[in-house]
């Protein structure tokens, strides 16, 4: 058998007797590894110091010029999963993690030449555009798959797939960190070299997902499941074509609430470490700061486990006024325990807040099944993916200036996050409003049964 | 196309797959919760 036709969907498809708790550790065989973008920062300082060693020189990159490198990935991964949506889904699985696990590797390749020849636009190209794509790819190419395996759970299922990808930085920060004080001598900062391995290791674990995925066979179901009769109106039984989804109101109004969404979690996740310390300086010690950042990745991590398999009992729509009014609530609270000194109450409101930042990433692929079906949900979920790419920019723009604002015009650092936090509240309000509009899509969108669009996934289907 | 008429999962096949992404996973919450603790410290 060829290796083109091994990736083909066709030959992904499992026979009877495939147990279909295999296919979400196939999937966090990629989630863990491309979720080591959220560890990238670890190599942000020895980058700075690759010619000077012990310290900076000129000649060094400085860290505004490699902050652009995890910008670059991240844009990427939103425009490849919007690109390559309706490519991953037709394709199957296999090919999309098998061509992941090429980009991804390939970046860390390509970016360990850049460290090598101290050549920075060779890392913008590899880390930032090779990896941005690998992550785009790689984090749809599971998600269709996992809801058709899990009819019964597809919040559950999403939710541990998108799990991985908040862990992926639990793995891949300690080993870099253990990787570059391995490579590094006097002379020598060891990043190239960790980069390699990296590339070697992520990419054996990428391969080894894309070998154990399957789709399921035609007409599949769990055993003892049968699909509700009592119809939702917020859950179809029909399909929408990708390019059709778009233009639906539904469609935008979802985008909207998870950019608000994670607009308001992403931009306090990137803060944590100063915020806390500003708030309460003296009570929170820099080591204490870098504790809670580590806790706050653990809730965003949890959350969007717990939120998502929620979403299956409460409903999608639910989860996300959950989100909104229960993030409001805290955000509006966090000033509050901030004058009267409450640490523990501060730490307690962020780990909710973070967990729902998390919870927003692993819902909304159940949300769109519920909307558009699920024959085109992982290229109808890549397009939506670029909310984040929108959220990334506008999160940390939003608490950085704000509060530069607010320290340059006289307001004591400890209080300079309060109009900010109001803010963010205030875009969870917009939030709702987005959230209550939405209905379920008019019948006129939905696929015919003889539509002949995406005749290759159809071929897999039927 | 697959030809064969089965494909029966053992369940040493779920175990080395759950532990092959379970047990980095496990490591890494383990180190975070670790340096998490300095919180309360």
């Amino acid at each position: 058998m060829s290796l083109l036709s091994f990736l083909d969907r066709d030959h992904t498809v499992a026979k009877p007797g495939f147990s279909r708790w295999m296919v979400p550790p196939a999937a966090l065989c990629v989630h863990l590894c491309i979720g080591q973008a959220y560890a990238f920062s670890v190599f942000n300082l020895p980058m700075t110091k690759l010619l000077g060693i012990t310290q900076s020189t000129t000649a060094d990159w400085k860290l505004t010029e490699l902050g652009w490198i995890f910008s670059l990935a991240i844009f990427f991964l939103g425009v490849s999963s919007a690109v390559f949506g309706r490519w991953v889904e037709e394709g199957g699985p296999r090919r999309a993690m098998f061509t992941a696990a090429l980009c991804w590797a390939g970046g860390f390749f390509v970016s360990a030449i850049g460290v090598y020849a101290h050549t920075l636009w060779l890392i913008y190209l590899g880390y930032g555009v090779l990896g941005g794509i690998a992550l785009g790819i790689g984090y749809i190419s599971p998600v269709s798959t996992l809801i058709k395996w899990f009819p019964d759970r597809p919040g559950m299922a999403t939710g541990m797939a998108i799990m991985g990808f908040g862990g992926g930085a639990f793995i891949a920060s300690p080993l870099s960190v253990w990787l570059m004080s391995k490579f590094s001598t006097p002379t020598h900062v060891g990043v190239a070299e960790t980069f390699i391995v990296l590339g070697i290791v992520y990419f054996f674990f990428m391969i080894v997902g894309s070998i154990i995925v399957r789709v399921p066979a035609p007409g599949w179901k769990p055993a003892g499941y049968t699909a509700p009769v009592a119809t939702h109106r917020l859950i179809t039984r029909n399909d929408v074509f990708v390019y059709d989804a778009l233009k639906t109101p539904q469609f935008w109004l979802i985008w909207w609430v998870l950019c608000l969404n994670v607009t308001a979690g992403i931009g306090v996740l990137g803060q944590a470490s100063a915020m806390s310390q500003e708030m309460f300086p003296g009570h929170i010690t820099p080591v204490a700061a870098a504790g809670f950042v580590g806790l706050m990745s653990l809730f965003n991590m949890g959350g969007r486990f717990f939120w998502a398999s929620t979403s299956d009992y409460i409903g999608r729509r639910n989860t996300y006024f959950v989100f909104m009014v229960l993030g409001f609530v805290l955000y509006c609270t966090v000033p509050h325990t901030g004058s009267i000194g409450s640490v523990a109450g501060f730490v307690i409101c962020f780990l909710i807040i973070i967990s729902m930042y998390g919870g927003g990433f692993s819902t909304v692929p159940a949300y769109l099944k519920d909307m558009f079906g699920t024959r085109y949900v992982g290229a109808i979920h890549g397009w939506l993916l670029t909310a984040w790419s929108a959220a990334g920019i506008f999160g940390p723009v939003l608490v950085n200036y704000i509060r530069e604002y607010n320290v340059t015009h006289g307001v004591p650092k400890a209080q300079a996050y309060n109009t900010t936090m109001y803010i963010m509240a205030g875009l969870l309000v917009v939030g709702f409003i987005c959230n209550f509009f939405v209905k379920a899509v008019d019948a006129r969108y939905h696929m015919a049964a003889d539509d002949t669009r995406g005749e290759e996934a159809v071929g897999a289907e039927a | 196309m697959n030809t064969a008429k089965t494909e029966e999962t053992t369940t040493l096949q779920l175990v080395l797959a759950w532990g092959f992404v379970g047990i980095p996973l496990a490591l890494g919450v383990i180190q975070t919760l670790i340096n998490a603790m300095k919180l309360f410290q």
